[in-house]
């Protein structure tokens, strides 16, 4: 089968099959193909069930023969290796779970296989979803696929990596500070991070409790609200998600910009930002003034510049505690050579865990100790608070905001990986989104040449109220469908 | 100088956790195990710490606590929420408990006990909600001689609530009462069954002893307690123990000390390096709890009578006496049970149906080791029995005996003497004949009795009953005899 069928969105794959011009079953086969050819240089997977996936299309072309009308039916798609899957081993990018197979499904899962999906494989990630990177896997870094000497940004590397590579429709990666936004921008995908509540957490591998939310990688704004379709809705095993109605997103998607106040903070336009970058973003800007937006670029949100600081606190806070609990005992790598109980437990973190994963467990146990905590998490929170407040007063004021993803298009392996606050200033631009636990997208909406000759995607951030998807999914989709920068495919 | 340990005053605080009666765990829906559940089989992905498993606060366990808060006439919290309290060990599946921290459900709250007659008020500190760790078992491979520990998970998440006094305590005769009235409340409103050798009510006091007005001392927790006499006996231990450090010039060290029963002593648990930061911070995964007005008073309203108030009813309604009345409100069974067989009955019933219940029922009870409210008896069948006691168809002696058969066997009492032909014998004619054939065959005791030996008749009255079995009132046998006896022979 040629690769073209590979490159398209889901919608576009899910007609075909609905069409009876291919079948679930082919699309598997030729996606894992494409993994043959391909993932060995991008290295998006630690895991691929083939079998599994073979299994899940078969049964989904009966569906599909049935009248099944759900577009995710037969697609074949990649989850993020932070989601546990029953019988599916599930490493979170770490070598403490190394041997790790749930004996449950995330409640995603659970909704997705209802669905019909086919899922593929387990994306390659940073350790715990620690990193905007992809480096700090236990399994390899992933490969930008736009120039394979590059990082695809993270967490969810491997995830941006497989949809913008072709070894997958669509993904779902989970986004903490920015780790499905960041990678969509830097691998030219969409990537959504719906708001915090939106999406159950039960079956996500914590990173920070109060921040983590599961989202999608897609190549288009509607797959991408077709999979919260999917996905959201209150769960009664996660209490933070928010049982409230989920709109039909599809309904509304195409309903354009016209009258839509759109705020473009300025505090969003930081120092040391890529012009390319930063042209393309304000292109992008003119372009839904163009399709009938009110642009208001007098907006501040001055808090901005503390939220990586907030940050950087409560998210390895919650870390020390949640990744408390792989000792060794129960599950996972256990080291058994310290002959005693306590060195065993001790020696499975030494040698189980990565260098940024120890880091952030140090940092966090720090700012919980007695002595610390008050200036420190206690301060966090108050500040979280400001920036919430914020962003309420500027919602008052407009529908959604606009901003770029990231300061630069995607940087070299290797690059920042001797400094930790480089990398950490890769989300200034998403982490503010996640403080306030709002929704956010990242579109494709422009290329910049870096020095080296690589050609490099950028991202277009749209921002919304909470619970208040279905208008950024409309920006977005109205921005993307007056462009072609979504239907660019890596040269790979 | 010589010193005593009279001169100082002792110090107690207790936290007491008892498992609440909940039929699902603390933040899963694992039914709770019994002590005869198979290691590992009340588990699912949230207690045993599975990655990505998250809590849901099990409902019922914040209305037992808010139920014992308004009977421990606390403060309840308008909004509580819980909190992760940090620490490693095997037995702790996410390596993190979750308890209440700054927030609780219940604060400011007080109990009455009674020591000696005197009525005295212990502040309650806070109730709290949190989980109970898992277990392990350590073992020793028989052949190698391997030392290991095996992990039960079944307990891991069990729902507990912690109840925190004042320092307000300052005897172990006031520590024990402070046990035994809130094990009691904690029965009345079914939060739990309070059982401390079963270990679902677990309790250890803080004891420091000081010169009478002077600054609190050095605090030693007591653990390892599994009874009311464990607690006596260990605090007993402790004052007497720290009395002599001090009296020796020495100071009393901060530190944990388990009871240790077959030598009597409370020996020192192996002292941590350095203090524990356990690094509270609010739980992310569960919102806070928000607890409404309505919610309490709906809490209030299902408040059973509680023991204090009931004992107080039982002496006004009743004319029990105090100690009845409190040996009587002990449970709600047994206040329950003496109710119904009394049956608004007069002052008089009561207190038979006191004496019994506190008296053959209770010794037949202890026999067995069995509550009330399993025993074959009914209030029913005791107030039949009691009828039938009160009417003369059978004797106090013979009314034991029935009871007896009816606690074995569960008859109904009328069925027993119908059976057995206990009825008591009310013709005279039949007892007139027994007593001329007891003076005539008694020619010794007769003559003693006439020769002014009057305790002779009680011989003659045993002969009697012999001859009657048992079925004749010892009065009208005595008033007979007395009769022909005063008769020329």
């Amino acid at each position: 089968m040629a690769d073209d069928v590979l490159r398209l969105t889901m919608h576009q794959a899910a007609g075909l099959l609905r069409g009876g011009k291919v079948s679930s079953v082919e699309l598997t086969q030729a996606t894992f193909e494409r993994m043959r050819a391909v993932n060995e240089q991008v290295n998006a997977f630690i895991t691929e069930s083939e079998e599994e996936a073979l299994a899940q299309a078969a049964r989904a072309d009966q569906m599909i023969a049935d009248g099944e009308e759900n577009p995710l039916t037969g697609i074949p798609a990649a989850i993020k290796d932070a989601i546990v899957t029953k019988g599916v081993r599930t490493t979170a990018g770490s070598r403490i779970l190394e041997p790790f197979v749930p004996v449950y499904d995330a409640n995603v899962i659970t909704l997705l296989k209802e669905t019909g999906f086919v899922m593929v494989g387990k994306t390659n990630m940073d350790e715990f979803a620690m990193g905007s990177s992809g480096e700090n896997s236990a399994y390899g870094p992933t490969h930008n696929p736009w120039a394979l000497d590059r990082v695809p940004g993270g967490s969810s590397a491997g995830s941006a990596a497989a949809v913008a590579s072709g070894m997958a429709y669509w993904a779902l990666g989970s986004d903490t500070g920015g780790s499905v936004r960041q990678p969509g921008a830097l691998s030219g995908v969409v990537g959504l991070k719906p708001t915090y509540g939106r999406v159950s957490r039960y079956g996500l591998i914590a990173f920070g409790s109060s921040l983590d939310q599961i989202g999608a990688l897609t190549r288009s704004v509607r797959d991408a609200a077709t999979v919260l379709q999917a996905i959201a809705g209150h769960d009664q095993r996660d209490s933070t998600s928010v049982p409230i109605e989920v709109p039909d997103y599809n309904a509304t998607i195409g309903d354009g910009v016209k009258g839509l106040r759109v705020g473009v903070p300025r505090e969003y336009f930081v120092e040391g930002m890529d012009s390319d970058v930063r042209e393309a973003v304000e292109k992008a800007i003119a372009q839904l003034e163009g399709l009938g937006a009110e642009i208001d670029t007098d907006v501040s949100l001055p808090s901005t510049a503390h939220a990586l600081s907030v940050y950087y606190i409560i998210a390895p806070s919650e870390a020390s505690a949640n990744l408390a609990r792989y000792d060794g005992v129960k599950y996972g790598f256990s080291y058994d050579e310290g002959g005693s109980m306590w060195a065993d437990m001790e020696g499975t973190r030494q040698y189980g865990f990565g260098e940024e994963v120890k880091r952030r467990i140090m940092i966090g146990t720090y700012a919980l100790s007695t002595g610390y905590y008050d200036a420190y998490y206690v301060k966090a929170q108050k500040v979280r608070t400001l920036i919430r407040r914020e962003f309420d007063a500027a919602f008052e004021k407009h529908d959604v905001l606009v901003a770029p993803v990231t300061p630069t298009a995607a940087f070299k392996i290797g690059e920042k990986t001797d400094d930790p606050l480089q990398m950490y200033l890769n989300d200034v631009l998403t982490i503010p989104v996640s403080i306030a636990g709002l929704p956010g997208i990242s579109v494709p909406c422009g290329f910049t040449t870096a020095d080296d000759g690589a050609r490099l995607p950028i991202g277009l951030q749209v921002i919304a109220k909470p619970f208040d998807e279905a208008t950024m999914f409309r920006v977005a989709h109205a921005y993307e469908q007056s462009t072609t920068w979504h239907e660019e495919f890596p040269p790979l | 100088m010589t010193r005593t340990a009279t001169r100082y005053e002792t110090v107690i605080g207790v936290e007491v956790h008892a498992q609440l009666l909940t039929r699902s765990k603390m933040f899963c829906s694992c039914s709770q195990p019994t002590p005869e559940s198979p290691p590992n089989t009340h588990v699912d992905p949230t207690c045993l710490g599975m990655p990505g498993a998250m809590p849901v606060i099990n409902r019922l366990a914040v209305e037992l606590t808010i139920l014992s808060g308004l009977a421990l006439n606390c403060e309840i919290a308008a909004e509580a929420k819980f909190d992760r309290k940090n620490y490693h060990y095997p037995d702790l599946m996410k390596g993190y408990q979750i308890s209440e921290y700054d927030m609780p459900i219940c604060t400011n709250g007080w109990l009455d006990i009674e020591v000696d007659g005197q009525t005295k008020r212990i502040g309650i500190t806070r109730v709290h909600l949190e989980e109970d760790t898992a277990r392990l078992q350590h073992a020793k491979d028989p052949s190698t001689g391997e030392q290991y520990s095996l992990v039960d998970v079944n307990r891991s998440g069990v729902p507990l609530m912690e109840v925190v006094s004042e320092p307000d305590i300052r005897s172990a005769e006031e520590a024990r009462a402070y046990l035994q009235a809130l094990r009691r409340i904690l029965r009345y409103i079914g939060a739990s069954q309070a059982n401390m050798d079963e270990g679902n009510m677990r309790c250890e006091p803080n004891v420091s002893i000081r010169e009478p007005g002077a600054e609190f001392g050095q605090k030693v927790e007591l653990k390892n307690i599994n009874s009311f006499k464990h607690a006596f006996d260990a605090i007993k231990f402790e004052e007497k123990r720290q009395a002599e450090v001090l009296d020796s010039g020495g100071t009393v060290a901060q530190e944990t000390r388990g009871w240790r029963e077959d030598i009597g002593e409370a020996v020192p648990q192996r002292t941590k390096e350095f203090a524990e930061d356990y690094r509270y911070f609010p739980e992310p995964d569960l919102p806070p709890l928000l607890i409404s007005r309505e919610w309490v008073e709906e809490m209030r309203a299902r408040l059973p009578e509680l023991p204090d108030a009931k004992r107080a009813r039982f002496q006004e309604q009743y004319g029990l006496t105090a100690y009845d009345a409190r040996v009587l409100a002990e449970s709600t069974a047994r206040a329950d049970f003496f109710e119904a067989a009394t049956a608004g009955g007069s002052a008089e019933r009561a207190k038979t149906v006191s004496n019994w219940i506190t008296g053959d029922f209770a010794r037949l009870l202890n026999a067995e080791n069995a509550e009330i409210q399993n025993a074959r008896v009914t209030p029913e069948s005791l107030a039949a029995l009691i009828d039938l006691q009160e009417a003369g168809t059978i004797s106090g002696k013979t009314a034991k005996a029935v009871f007896e058969e009816m606690f074995a066997l569960g008859k109904a009492p009328g069925e027993i003497v119908k059976e057995k032909g206990l009825e008591q014998i009310t013709s005279s004619d039949e007892v007139v004949t027994s007593v001329e054939k007891v003076i005539a065959d008694n020619a010794k005791a007769v003559e003693d009795y006439r020769g002014g030996k009057e305790e002779a008749i009680k011989f003659l009255v045993g002969q009697v009953m012999r001859e009657t079995r048992g079925r004749a009132s010892p009065d009208v046998i005595t008033e007979l005899l007395k009769e022909k006896l005063a008769e020329k022979p």
